[in-house]
């Protein structure tokens, strides 16, 4: 299975996730996130749709299928042309004291954030790729994790061009 | 103009062209109904939400306009929902109103609230919810230039019930403002280039066309293409009528009940020129081993079609009415006698079919449903369109039917919906009143939208019912027959029901044929009387359609006898 990471640009109508996440459901996708967003333009919604197939073919299907919609006026597969993907997440872990210290080394590691501190748990943020994203789950999971909140993967294109423009 | 919302909506279709919609009234729609009333906007009120959007469809099949159905909140629009699917399966376009709860009721579970976009979000090309009168020209607008242009299809607007009542300075705009759409679906002319090539260099090329040869309105170019060519051809069940039946090479349609000489020819030949048609699984076979010998060449508007099913080796993505015609000038422009070259490939594959002709045996004086429908094909002009049902009477009638022209073989494909047939009878009948039409259904299926003989009968539309009543859900029986050892479970129709005295009763004549030489006899004046009629036909009950190519099968491994 591959990844690849496509950037939807849409109406901002309403009805416009329904009818996305409707194609989605409805073609059998697998979609590993998605997240949506206001842009720079009031009236277009950007979609960030990390999608995962078996071929090629099968991302064409996504990308044609998708690009029947009405309300989308643009699909590009960032995955495809050099850019940045980035993904933000807030892990709320049980803090006892004696594990506060070792807790607050793992963030400086992987240079996350404590944003919120109670005497029972820690809030820890980061944001990075989702490799880095994954790794930092993975090591906290040596304590107790109460809950997980994950954004899915957003992402620009380097250079010049924006994507309404590619 | 200073108008209620109910006045807009009208005044939007007329500014479209419709000239009739099928609708049935109900409590949020009571007002547009109101200025139905005062604007005596034609409207035909059916018996059934469902008979009115079939109804639609089959105006939009026989004439290829948008049709127009309006149905109320909750349950009306819920009615709607297999004939919305039926249309969309087969490319037809609706533009299907719908009212819906008044703006401060939604979202809580008001008396007769669906989420009518939720439910059609699958099953259209788009959808509105109108919550603002001010919106109301501009979405009808979107909504029919949608529905038409492109690959066609359904859109559904639900409008919220105070809109009708609440005011608008009413405009209807000239242009379309979509940024995701356009109609605009011209291809790449260097793709047509390859294709020419590859037919310079085939042997055996065989034309395949489907639906979209009839809704981009290209039959003509095919038929060009084709006299060009000389190759064979075939077409699948939406493509019935692009083709003329008595067409030198044309081989009948393919499929799981289609020709045996084209499904032989698909397997047989070394480029496949599949124009508008979509691969669907009851035309493949066996999709690893479907047309094994062939390069496939794809013509298709929409590129989701394209590898989707079935990979291709050439694709021509674009509308037909833009690539058909290049197609044709370059191989007019081409220096090779194709005509000429495919001539023995062509013989070849009449020679294979006539192996194993569509068919029947006839025995004594019952009635077989290939001499029924042979009979009837006689007995109509070029000009008659035939309607079904779903079942073994629809496969007999592309089979034995001999449909002259596109538009007049309506039939459910995509979806298979029985109970389309009647209602869709009826529309064609109401857009083609110069046309004769006549539905073949059987004992199953016209029981499921059966109140709309009442509807035929009071807007007197001249539609001959031909009930093909072989006292069973026969294509389910011929499955038991075939594969689940003779177990008629819930299949069997030896029951009580009359269906000359339901004709009677809802108002339209009935007749009964029950023996061979009565097609004869009775058939001929019965077909040629004025006026809707049902004639029942009683056919015998464990007649297989053959040939069949059983589920998972290649097409080459048909069942002929
Ligand atoms: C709405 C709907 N329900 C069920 C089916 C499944 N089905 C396909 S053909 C068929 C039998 C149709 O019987 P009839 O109309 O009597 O036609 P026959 O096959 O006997 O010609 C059935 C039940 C269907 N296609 N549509």
């Amino acid at each position: 299975m591959e990844k690849y990471l496509l950037a939807v640009l849409v109406d901002n109508k309403p009805g416009v996730l329904t009818h996305v996440s409707g194609l989605i459901s409805r073609r059998a996708f697998n979609i590993e996130s998605i997240s949506a967003g206001y842009t720079e333009e009031p009236s277009v919604t950007r979609i960030n749709i990390v999608v995962s197939v078996e071929s090629e073919n099968e991302l064409d299907q996504v990308v044609n299928q998708l690009g029947k919609l009405i309300d989308v006026i643009k699909i590009v597969n960032l995955s495809k042309v050099p850019s940045i993907a980035r993904e933000l997440v807030m892990i709320k872990v049980k803090a006892s004291k004696e594990a506060r210290a070792d807790l607050v080394s793992v963030v400086d590691i992987f240079r996350a954030q404590i944003v919120d501190v109670t005497s029972e748990n820690v809030i820890i943020e980061l944001t990075g790729n989702q490799q880095k994203i994954d790794a930092i789950c993975e090591v906290l999971s040596d304590y107790e994790i109460v809950e997980i909140a994950r954004t899915g993967a957003i992402a620009l294109s380097r250079g010049p061009v924006p994507v309404k423009k590619m | 103009m200073r108008m209620n919302g109910a006045q807009a909506v009208l005044e939007s279709l007329k500014k479209e062209g419709v000239d009739l919609v099928f609708g049935y009234p109900g409590g949020v729609v009571l007002k547009l109904y109101d200025e139905i009333y005062k604007m005596k906007f034609p409207n035909i009120l059916t018996g059934h939400e469902q008979g009115a959007v079939h109804a639609a469809d089959g105006y939009a099949r026989a004439t290829g306009k948008v049709g127009v159905v309006i149905a109320t909140s909750g349950p009306g629009a819920a009615n709607l929902v297999t004939g919305i699917a039926t249309a969309n399966m087969d490319s037809v376009p609706l533009v299907c109103i719908t009212g819906q709860v008044a703006n401060h009721a939604i979202g809580k579970d008001s008396f007769q609230e669906v989420d009518v976009c939720g439910i059609t979000t699958p099953i259209t090309k788009h959808n509105y919810l109108v919550k603002n009168v001010n919106d109301v020209p501009r979405v009808i607008k979107e909504a029919f230039f949608i529905a038409r242009t492109g690959r066609k299809a359904p859109v559904s607007i639900d409008i919220a019930a105070d809109v009708f009542n609440a005011e608008i300075d009413f405009n209807y705009p000239d242009k379309i403002n979509l940024r995701g759409y356009t109609d605009k679906n011209i291809g790449d002319e260097k793709s047509i280039d390859e294709i020419v090539t590859a037919v310079e260099n085939c042997e055996r090329p065989l034309i395949f066309i489907g639906g979209g040869v009839i809704s981009s309105e290209t039959s003509e170019d095919v038929r060009e293409i084709l006299n060009r060519l000389g190759c064979p051809s075939t077409s699948t069940l939406m493509g019935l009528g692009c083709i003329e039946p008595e067409r030198a090479g044309y081989l009948g349609f393919a499929g799981m009940h289609g020709s045996y000489g084209a499904n032989m020819a698909i397997q047989n030949c070394d480029l496949l020129l599949a124009i508008g048609m979509r691969f669907s699984d009851r035309v493949t076979g066996r999709v690893a081993d479907f047309a094994p010998n062939a390069k496939i060449v794809h013509f298709e508007i929409d590129p989701a079609e394209v590898n989707k099913n079935i990979q291709v080796d050439y694709k021509v993505v674009g509308d037909l009415k833009w690539s058909l015609p290049l197609f044709k000038n370059k191989l007019n422009a081409s220096k090779i006698n194709f005509a000429e070259k495919f001539s023995a490939w062509k013989n070849q594959a009449v020679d294979e079919g006539k192996k194993h002709p569509f068919s029947f045996k006839s025995e004594g004086d019952v009635i077989k449903p290939g001499a029924l429908i042979s009979k009837i094909s006689d007995l109509c002009d070029e000009n008659t369109i035939a309607v079904t049902d779903v079942g073994q009477h629809q496969m007999w009638a592309a089979q034995f039917f001999k449909t002259k022209a596109p538009r007049q073989f309506l039939t459910s494909g995509g979806l298979g919906t029985m109970g389309f047939g009647l209602p869709a009878a009826m529309g064609a009948k109401l857009a083609c009143p110069e046309k004769k039409v006549v539905l073949f259904t059987g004992d199953g299926s016209i029981m499921m939208n059966i109140q709309e003989l009442a509807t035929i009968a009071d807007h007197d539309i001249d539609v001959k019912v031909v009930i093909v009543h072989n006292f069973i859900l026969g294509m389910v029986g011929q499955w038991q027959r075939l594969f689940y050892s003779h177990h008629y479970s819930a299949s069997e129709l030896n029951l009580k029901r009359d269906f000359i005295k339901i004709a009677e009763a809802m108002g339209v004549r009935g007749y009964r044929l029950t023996k061979a030489e009565e097609l004869e006899t009775k058939l001929p004046e019965i077909l040629n009387s004025q006026g809707a009629a049902v004639i029942d036909v009683y056919v015998p009950q464990d007649e297989n359609v053959i040939p069949m190519v059983p589920g998972g099968k290649r097409l080459d491994q048909m069942v002929l006898n």
